[in-house]
């Protein structure tokens, strides 16, 4: 089996469907399509790492917000604290996310099924509620990234969004190549054969608490990237917008959508809603009402309903 | 004074905690029998909440009386949720249920908002209205107090049900194993709808008791969900007698968090002492 993830990118509809999307932004101007763009980007590469652990091991976890959280604080803090460069704090987030995920991963990964998805739970209403009460990160307050000159060295860029496309763009397809190549390695098929049976997987000898673990820290790190991408490209971050629950069920519910435990699954869920959800509050949002969000649970509803095999089990049948 | 302290303590997080209890109960039987993440529980204790209002502010019907009316409702929906929505996505591989209960509480929480506006609302001049018994020296409120007393006469109600009747016997064999029970003659579709129906109705009381002395508004559901899902887990899933007892002790350690520590981290604490607990316990206070 081809195991180099760069395979992937010589497949050619693979080729041109990225190709189209790094050209998309130019054909226009409109700043709300580059930001739709740029949350399609971000959130697909999210839910791509939640498939790590949730959909390739099946170990759902609702705590993801977590390793967000931490990503972004880390990026803003050191910056305003210690004038360190977003990119170092982007790196220090995906190292404490990672040891995080080590702490919790070990007790946490005894617990089967729901006990497991709630534990996570659990540590994510702990973290939202510690991070809103550390005055060090100004607390239920919300965190300002100082006003700096924009460019590479202090990642932000107020007048234009291009730079965070391909930034995002960047992200993307690393995360990507990487899930493909995880997808294909002996580590993927390690996370399978757990997720398919935990203890025909232990009889073979694999070490599940070791795969899930090392399937964790590679989310948590990836999550932990996201979120300092998302903290330099919105400048604002308080525990709602990057710790609550909401941010952890939205990738969740991409993955889901999209078809959980495979590598296109995570594009195709946050292609269906993200735009659905930016354009429906752009569009509708202004009422105040919350139009945008009932229309957007009555489509997660409609979707599973109709369509309970995820879009990807959409487009097999259509395929056969 | 100290032993005063630790009484009222242990009474008010023991009333608050009967009423956890009964939210849990109606959670862990869906979950017990048909392996649902019931995620628009909460906002089915929302809408039980509001229909309480609104018979009061209306039609100035006290929640108490209304409460039947409060119940028959929320069966009725917890049966509509399961034909319409929960027997399509019931053979779906893995989560597909619970993307669908997600957009149901999606829907429900935001459609709340739409018609009758995110304001707290209370019902203000109840029969049992703000009331306080003094016994000793110990202060109860008597909403509270009875909706305690009320929560828990239900969820023996829900245990006698499961556990001493045929139709419990049947909801409990569909539990164990569906096929089996297909095969004795038991029907299946009618007995999930049922117990969907029941999750509802205990809600629906517990929502109609609590009327008396808390506060609605759309989004009041969140933080219910959570409780119950943790209560639910403490207790061991599908475990009825566990989600009574976790109830209790989730009750009681809230109040005593929000005492001695801090009214800010009485969850946090909630949620630690579950981490806790199932490390040590990994299915639960009462798993096996």
């Amino acid at each position: 089996m081809e195991t180099s993830a760069l395979a992937l990118l010589k497949k050619p509809w693979v080729l041109i469907t990225l190709l189209v999307l790094l050209f998309l932004p130019f054909s226009t101007s409109n700043i709300h399509f580059h930001h739709v763009l740029i949350m399609f980007m971000l959130f697909a590469t999210l839910s791509q790492a939640w498939n790590v652990i949730g959909g390739f091991a099946g170990q759902v976890s609702f705590g993801h917000a977590t390793f967000f959280g931490i990503g972004a604080y880390a990026a803003l803090v050191l910056l305003k604290r210690f004038d360190l460069s977003p990119w170092v704090g982007m790196l220090i987030g995906g190292g404490v996310a990672v040891i995080v995920a080590v702490l919790i991963g070990y007790p946490v990964f005894r617990l089967k099924g729901h006990y497991f998805a709630i534990s996570t739970f659990a540590v994510a209403e702990i973290a939202e509620r510690l991070f809103a009460n550390w005055d060090f990160v100004e607390g239920a307050i919300g965190l300002p990234a100082p006003v700096l000159p924009e460019g590479l060295v202090n990642f932000m860029w107020y007048k234009t969004k291009m730079p965070y496309f391909y930034i995002a763009f960047i992200l993307f397809v690393a995360v990507l190549l990487l899930a493909y190549k995880i997808n294909r390695s002996r580590l993927g098929f390690y996370l399978r054969a757990i997720k398919q049976s935990h203890e025909a997987a232990e009889g073979l000898g694999i070490d599940t608490s070791k795969y899930k673990v090392i399937a964790m820290m590679i989310s948590a790190f990836l999550t932990a990237i996201c979120g300092s991408f998302y903290a330099q490209y919105i400048l604002f971050i308080d525990p709602p917008s990057v710790l609550s629950l909401d941010i952890s069920i939205k990738i969740v519910l991409i993955t889901v959508l999209g078809g959980a435990g495979t590598v296109i699954g995570p594009i195709l869920g946050a292609a269906i809603l993200i735009p659905l959800s930016e354009y429906s509050r752009i569009l509708l949002g202004g009422t105040g009402k919350g139009v945008d969000l009932i229309v957007f649970g009555a489509l997660i509803l409609i979707i599973s309903v109709y369509q309970p095999q995820g879009v990807v089990g959409f487009f097999r049948k259509i395929g056969k | 004074m100290d032993l005063d302290i630790l009484l009222q303590i242990l009474v008010s997080g023991l009333l608050m905690g009967l009423i956890f209890a009964l939210i849990a109960v109606g959670l862990t039987l869906i979950w017990g029998v048909m392996d649902i993440l019931n995620f628009a529980h909460g906002e089915f204790l929302m809408l039980a909440m509001f229909f309480s209002f609104w018979m009061f502010s209306l039609w100035a019907i006290d929640p108490l009386w209304s409460l039947p009316v409060t119940v028959a409702l929320l069966f009725a929906i917890g049966v509509g949720t399961y034909y319409f929505i929960i027997k399509k996505v019931l053979n779906a591989p893995g989560l597909t249920a619970l993307l669908a209960t997600f957009g149901l509480s999606i829907l429900i929480k935001n459609l709340a908002q739409f018609f009758w506006t995110p304001d707290f609302r209370q019902v203000q001049g109840a029969i049992l209205g703000d009331k306080t018994l003094s016994i000793f020296n110990l202060n109860v409120s008597l909403p509270e107090l009875i909706a305690a007393c009320g929560s828990a006469l239900i969820t023996y109600v829900v245990y006698y049900l499961i556990f001493r009747t045929k139709t419990g016997r049947a909801i409990r064999a569909a539990a164990l194993d569906r096929d089996t029970a297909l095969l004795m003659g038991i029907n299946i579709d009618r007995i999930y709808a049922l117990t969907f129906g029941l999750g509802g109705a205990c809600v629906g009381v517990a929502g109609a008791l609590l009327m008396n002395f808390y506060y609605v508004f759309p989004s009041v559901g969140g933080l219910f969900t959570i409780l119950a899902f943790v209560t639910v887990a403490l207790g061991g899933f599908g475990n009825i007698t566990g989600a009574f007892y976790a109830g209790i002790l989730i009750g009681v350690v809230e109040t005593a968090g929000g005492v001695f520590i801090s009214p800010v981290f009485k969850y946090t604490i909630v949620f630690a002492m579950y981490l806790v607990i199932i490390s040590i316990r990994p299915k639960g206070l009462f798993g096996w």
